[in-house]
C-alpha cells in the first residue's frame, strides 16, 4: 500500500486520481498511525519551504516518518517542495529540512545563468536521466517531458545522488535518488504518461 | 529545454461549456468534464477553465464543479471565475488545482494577490488582464476591462499588468477581447509589449484559429503560453463542435520551427 503523506500542503487528490487510474492501491495518511503498513511513501509539497516544514512538524507524523524512512528504509519520493524538504535547508526559508539527501535548495534568481529568465520556471521541460537511475529503469526510451512549477532548485552535495537533470539557464538537479530515498522537482502527478511511468517505477522499486 | 505551452481554455456557463466571440454570444459546445477527459487522452500541456458567470452574478466559485474537474484532470489546471479571497484560492488549490486565476478582484485591490501568494504560493497565482482596443475618433491604444468586458478601467494595460506582477502574481494572462473567438490570429503587437516589461511567465489568449497562429506567437515572443478556445473546440468553417488538440509530433514541430532549433 502506497501512503500519501497529507500534512495539509500539496496536491494529494491528483496523486489519488492517478494511482487509481494505474490500479495501484494508495491511501492518504493524516496521522502517524495512518502511516502504518506503508510499502511506499509519497511526500508532496507546494508553496513556501518554511510553511511546508512547519506543517509537517505540526502534523505529528514526522517522528514516525523518520523512523520508517531512515530506520526501516521504506522507499519514499518527495515531490516539488516535498523534494526540497529532503535537503538540509533552503535559501527560501530558515527552518532546517529533513536532511535525508545531502544538499541545499537554492534560488534560480541567485544564479547568473538563470537570473534573467522568467520566474517561476513553469511549463514542460525534458529530463536527462543519469545512467542506471532506478526511477527511469523502465519505459523511458523517448525524451521524457515533465511539468515544472518552481523558483528554487535542489543542489545535491553528492552528485552521485543526481538521477536526472533539467535545463533552465543551466543544468540543475531535477531528480535525486539516494538508495531508497527519491526526490523529483517536477510534477509526475501532472505529467501524463511520463509521470505515471516514473511513479510506476517508484512503486516497483 | 522549456517548451512553449499550448493551452485549451474552456469557458463555463451554467455548468456547461460555451464559446464566445468578442466576449458575446456564448454558444453551447458540450460538457466540461467530458472535455477534460478528451484533453487527458490527448495529453494537453495545461488547461484553463474560466467560469464566466461567477463574477457577473456576484456569486462564489462553483466548488462542486471545480472538485469534479480537478479529480478528472490529469494535466496542470488553472481555474478562474468569482475568486475574491485568499481563502477561496486556498480551498481551490486543496482540491487539486495548480493555479487560481483572478481578474476583477485583483484589479480592484492588487493587495489581494499578495494575500493569495502568501496562502498558496506565488507560483499558483495567475492574474488575467482582459484588454480591448479603444474605439472612437482620434483614440488610440488599449483599455482594461473586467466583468466580461462590461466594466472599463482607466489604468494603462501594461502598467496594470506590471503592478499585478509586482503585487504577487506568478503568471499573467493577456486576453484580447477584440480577437476572442474570431480565429484570425493573436494580437502580436499587443502581446509583445507585455513581454518586454514582465518577468513572470505569460500566457496569451484571444484569436488563435490555427497552429500556425500559435507558431507565430512563439516566434515573436519566445517561450510563452498560447491559449485558445475555438481552435480546440471547433472544426472547419461551419464551426462544428469537435474537441481536438495537436499531436506530440505536431507540438515538437511547431516548437522547433518557431524557435529555430
Amino acid at each position: 500500500m502506497i501512503k500519501l503523506v497529507d500534512y495539509g500542503v500539496g496536491n494529494i487528490q491528483a496523486f489519488m486520481t492517478l494511482f487509481k487510474s494505474m490500479e495501484l492501491d494508495a491511501q492518504r495518511a493524516q496521522a502517524p498511525q495512518e502511516l502504518e503498513g506503508a510499502t511506499h511513501l509519497v511526500l508532496p509539497g507546494v508553496g513556501h519551504f518554511d510553511h511546508a516544514m512547519q506543517q509537517l512538524n505540526a502534523s505529528g507524523m514526522r517522528p514516525m516518518l523518520e523512523e520508517m524512512v531512515t530506520g526501516k528504509r521504506v522507499p519514499v519520493i518527495g515531490v516539488c517542495v516535498g523534494m526540497q524538504m529532503l535537503a538540509a535547508g533552503s535559501d527560501e526559508g530558515s527552518l532546517p529540512g529533513l536532511n535525508w539527501v545531502p544538499g541545499r535548495v537554492r534560488a534560480f534568481s541567485g544564479n547568473a545563468l538563470s537570473a534573467n529568465l522568467p520566474m517561476p520556471h513553469m511549463g514542460w521541460n525534458n529530463l536527462q536521466p543519469s545512467a542506471g537511475a532506478k526511477l527511469f529503469a523502465e519505459g523511458f526510451d523517448e525524451d521524457p517531458q515533465f511539468y515544472f512549477l518552481h523558483s528554487y532548485y535542489f543542489d545535491a552535495q553528492d552528485k552521485a545522488d543526481v538521477a536526472a537533470t533539467a535545463h533552465y539557464g543551466f543544468n540543475f538537479d531535477a531528480v535525486v535518488s539516494r538508495g531508497h530515498i527519491h526526490g523529483v522537482q517536477c510534477h509526475p502527478e501532472k505529467s501524463h504518461h511520463w509521470g505515471a511511468q516514473l511513479l510506476k517505477n517508484f512503486a516497483e522499486s | 529545454m522549456l517548451r512553449p505551452r499550448i493551452i485549451p481554455c474552456l469557458l463555463v456557463q451554467q455548468s456547461g461549456l460555451v464559446k464566445t466571440q468578442g466576449f458575446k454570444d456564448p454558444k453551447y459546445v458540450g460538457d466540461p468534464i467530458n472535455a477534460v477527459k478528451i484533453f487527458n487522452e490527448k495529453e494537453a500541456d495545461e488547461l484553463i477553465v474560466l467560469d464566466i458567470d461567477a463574477t457577473m452574478l456576484g456569486r462564489e466559485p462553483d466548488f462542486d464543479l471545480i472538485a469534479k474537474l480537478a479529480a478528472e484532470c490529469r494535466m496542470p489546471l488553472c481555474y478562474g471565475g468569482g475568486v475574491k479571497t485568499a481563502d477561496q484560492a486556498a480551498r481551490i488549490v486543496d482540491m487539486g488545482v495548480e493555479k487560481v486565476a483572478i481578474s476583477a478582484a485583483a484589479i480592484a485591490n492588487p493587495a489581494l494577490l499578495s494575500n493569495m501568494a502568501a496562502a498558496v504560493g506565488r507560483q499558483s497565482v495567475v492574474a488575467v488582464v482582459d484588454v480591448r482596443k479603444k474605439t472612437g475618433p482620434f483614440v488610440k491604444g488599449y483599455e482594461v476591462c473586467t466583468h466580461n468586458g462590461k466594466t472599463v478601467h482607466k489604468t494603462d494595460p501594461i502598467a496594470l499588468a506590471k503592478q499585478l506582477q509586482d503585487a504577487g502574481a506568478g503568471e499573467i494572462v493577456i486576453n484580447s477581447i477584440d480577437r476572442d473567438g474570431f480565429m484570425q490570429g493573436y494580437d502580436l503587437d499587443l502581446a509583445s509589449q507585455f513581454r518586454d516589461v514582465l518577468k513572470v511567465p505569460m500566457t496569451i489568449m484571444g484569436g488563435a484559429g490555427s497552429l500556425e497562429h500559435v507558431g507565430q506567437l512563439v516566434s515573436r515572443l519566445g517561450v510563452v503560453g498560447g491559449a485558445a478556445g475555438s481552435l480546440f473546440v471547433f472544426k472547419g468553417k461551419y464551426r462544428a463542435v469537435l474537441i481536438n488538440y495537436p499531436t506530440p509530433a505536431q507540438k515538437i514541430q511547431l516548437c522547433r520551427a518557431a524557435l529555430k532549433i
